[in-house]
């Protein structure tokens, strides 16, 4: 702190107090809605404190499902989302590494044609693209399989980038002694470079699975068997339920339940969260 | 750019780089060119036949009202959102780079909306907003507005803004805060010996100083804004009231898969992947050459 300003430092921490209910608020008020019965939540105002429906709402919803959702209990789908988001946070990495280590560390013809293949793909979300990609997925066959709902998902730019910087601060010197100890190109990868890039991966692990989580349009498309849905998807089948009104309090109960398992990832892992993050977009 | 010292091998880089390569031609290069192909054409409704149009896919798309409204839409909400959302931020970011010690504790508060998906931030400020029960909308009823997002299309458009501003304060805070921590304290310190007040130091020193970060999260923010928040859109709105709410992205799906127009959809899909490439460019140039006084 520069100088000493006692109201500034009042102001601060009232701003930040503010900025943090503002954050916190409408999750506060989804907890509260998911704790209520049908009935508190017809009329307004609706409570603003819980109520004593938690364990009623919270086990209906993760063993028994909703019927208004096609009856798939919430439970399932979370384990779908967790296949899924596995399933492409340790595709990406696999895929990338082996990607960026052949880019830096070996010569070869077209590589940097390769490189901006890769490249071009950086910002390109699949929702721009969605029709032709969704053909691609059909003709070969993957519609409801978990390879069609994670293989398209797996290629990625960001983190190939995010190797080849790192691989880049590494010391020539390591690929000498290790060219001196007569280790090959794979020994080198194994024993030096994946210790090395420990930390790395550990970042951008938690970067992916959130994104692989957070999933929508794709699953909603590939995905129309009832046993394959993923939660973040299948909120929506209840929110647009046609003629029925929405049962908010189911929904927010869903709601709750599918931000546990990354909003937990970025609270408990926050170092790491923050590396990843800000080092995944230089 | 490359290594000084490389392996040799003649097979072994292609096999690396094999899987990665794959992906992103099954299923970013053969779409694209699919795209691309097909705006060329107009199918008649059961796929039996197509025609080559030339550029009358385009044509049509910049005649029709509604797709220049949808333009419009996409702007407002993209600026908006990144308005909101790095505004609010910056504001966070100053005040929590200012109390040190306590600065980690906020942090936590303040980081954990990124874990939550686009779609359930829309759901859940749809629930706060609801006309019939959404506290939100009931306090807004208190101070005399008449909130309902279900027939008011400018409402409608207000409330994904929020939301989708809401989701994204968390990680422009982290990117600002890291920008704030990188300012030499000597500059501000100078400053204080110079008798410049807070607000002074702030708006001569640390904000141009910033202008990298600020420019970095602007284009981010729009990325964001123009293509992530389909999810969000799809899980709320819908695209209504009256394609109030409805951007590009969302039109895109909409046109493709509820009109079943392939032609026009593949059109909108090239002029989006165009708008992405050229963002993506400027974000680089920047990067090789950051924007500093």
């Amino acid at each position: 702190m520069v100088e000493n300003r006692p109201i500034l430092t009042f102001l601060t921490h009232a701003i930040l107090i503010v900025g943090v209910l503002f954050l916190c608020f409408p999750v506060w008020m989804a907890l509260v809605a998911s704790t209520h019965g049908p009935g508190a939540l017809s009329q307004s105002p609706i409570p603003l404190w819980f109520g004593d429906q938690a364990w009623e709402n919270y086990s209906q919803l993760l063993a028994g499902g909703l019927p208004e959702a096609g009856g798939v209990p919430i439970g399932m789908m979370m384990f779908n989302s967790l296949i899924m988001a596995l399933v492409i946070t340790f595709g990406k990495i696999v895929i990338s590494i082996l990607s960026a280590y052949a880019i830096v560390y070996f010569r070869f013809p077209f590589r940097m044609g390769f490189f901006w293949m890769i490249f071009i793909t950086l910002m390109l979300p699949v929702e721009v693209r969605i029709l032709p990609t969704f053909d691609v997925v059909v003709k070969m066959g993957l519609l409801n399989t978990y390879a069609g709902l994670t293989i398209p998902l797996i290629a990625s730019a960001t983190a190939t980038f995010l190797f080849r910087q790192f691989f880049l601060t590494i010391p020539d010197e390591l690929v000498e002694a290790a060219r001196i100890d007569r280790a090959g190109p794979i020994r080198f990868f194994k024993d030096i470079l994946l210790p090395l890039s420990r930390t790395n991966i550990a970042a951008l692990f938690i970067i992916l699975f959130i994104y692989g989580w957070n999933q929508y349009l794709w699953p909603l498309l590939i995905t129309t068997d009832e046993s394959l849905y993923t939660v973040v998807m299948g909120i929506q089948r209840m929110v647009n339920s046609g003629e029925a009104l929405p049962v908010w309090h189911y929904i927010m109960g869903t709601a709750v339940l599918a931000m546990i398992p990354p909003v937990l990832v970025v609270v408990l892992m926050q170092k790491l969260f923050v590396k990843g993050l800000v080092e995944s977009e230089k | 750019m490359q290594k000084r010292v490389v392996f040799r091998s003649r097979l072994l880089p292609y096999l690396l780089v094999l899987p990665q390569i794959a992906i992103t031609v099954a299923f970013f290069f053969w779409p694209s060119y699919q795209a691309l192909e097909s705006s060329f054409f107009i199918e008649d409704a059961f796929g039996f036949s197509r025609e080559w149009v030339w550029l009358e896919n385009y044509y049509e798309l910049f005649r029709d009202p509604g797709y220049l409204k949808s333009f419009r839409t996409t702007l407002v909400f993209g600026f908006s959102v990144a308005f909101l959302a790095m505004a609010i931020s910056l504001i966070l970011a100053v005040a929590a780079n200012r109390v040190i010690k306590a600065a980690t504790g906020y942090r936590t508060l303040l980081i954990w909306p990124y874990a939550v998906a686009p779609a359930l931030a829309g759901v859940i400020w749809y629930f706060l907003m609801n006309p019939s029960l959404g506290i939100v909308a009931y306090w807004l009823k208190g101070i005399g507005v008449e909130w309902n997002h279900y027939v008011n299309g400018d409402q409608a458009l207000l409330l994904v803004v929020v939301a989708a501003a809401w989701k994204q304060v968390s990680y422009n805070f982290l990117f600002f805060l890291a920008g704030l921590q990188s300012i030499p304290k000597s500059l501000i310190e100078a400053a204080a010996i110079d008798r410049a007040g807070p607000m002074r130091r702030f708006w001569s020193i640390t904000f141009p100083l910033l202008t990298p970060t600020t420019f970095f999260l602007l284009v981010v923010n729009l990325v964001y804004a123009f293509f992530d928040t389909f999810a969000l859109i799809h899980a709320t709105t819908e695209g209504g009231p009256a394609d109030a709410t409805s951007i590009l992205v969302f039109r895109v799906y909409n046109t493709g898969f509820i009109g079943q127009d392939y032609g026009s959809s593949a059109a909108q899909s090239v002029i989006l992947m165009g708008m992405v490439i050229l963002m993506t460019f400027i974000q680089f140039r920047y990067v090789e050459r950051k924007v500093q006084y």
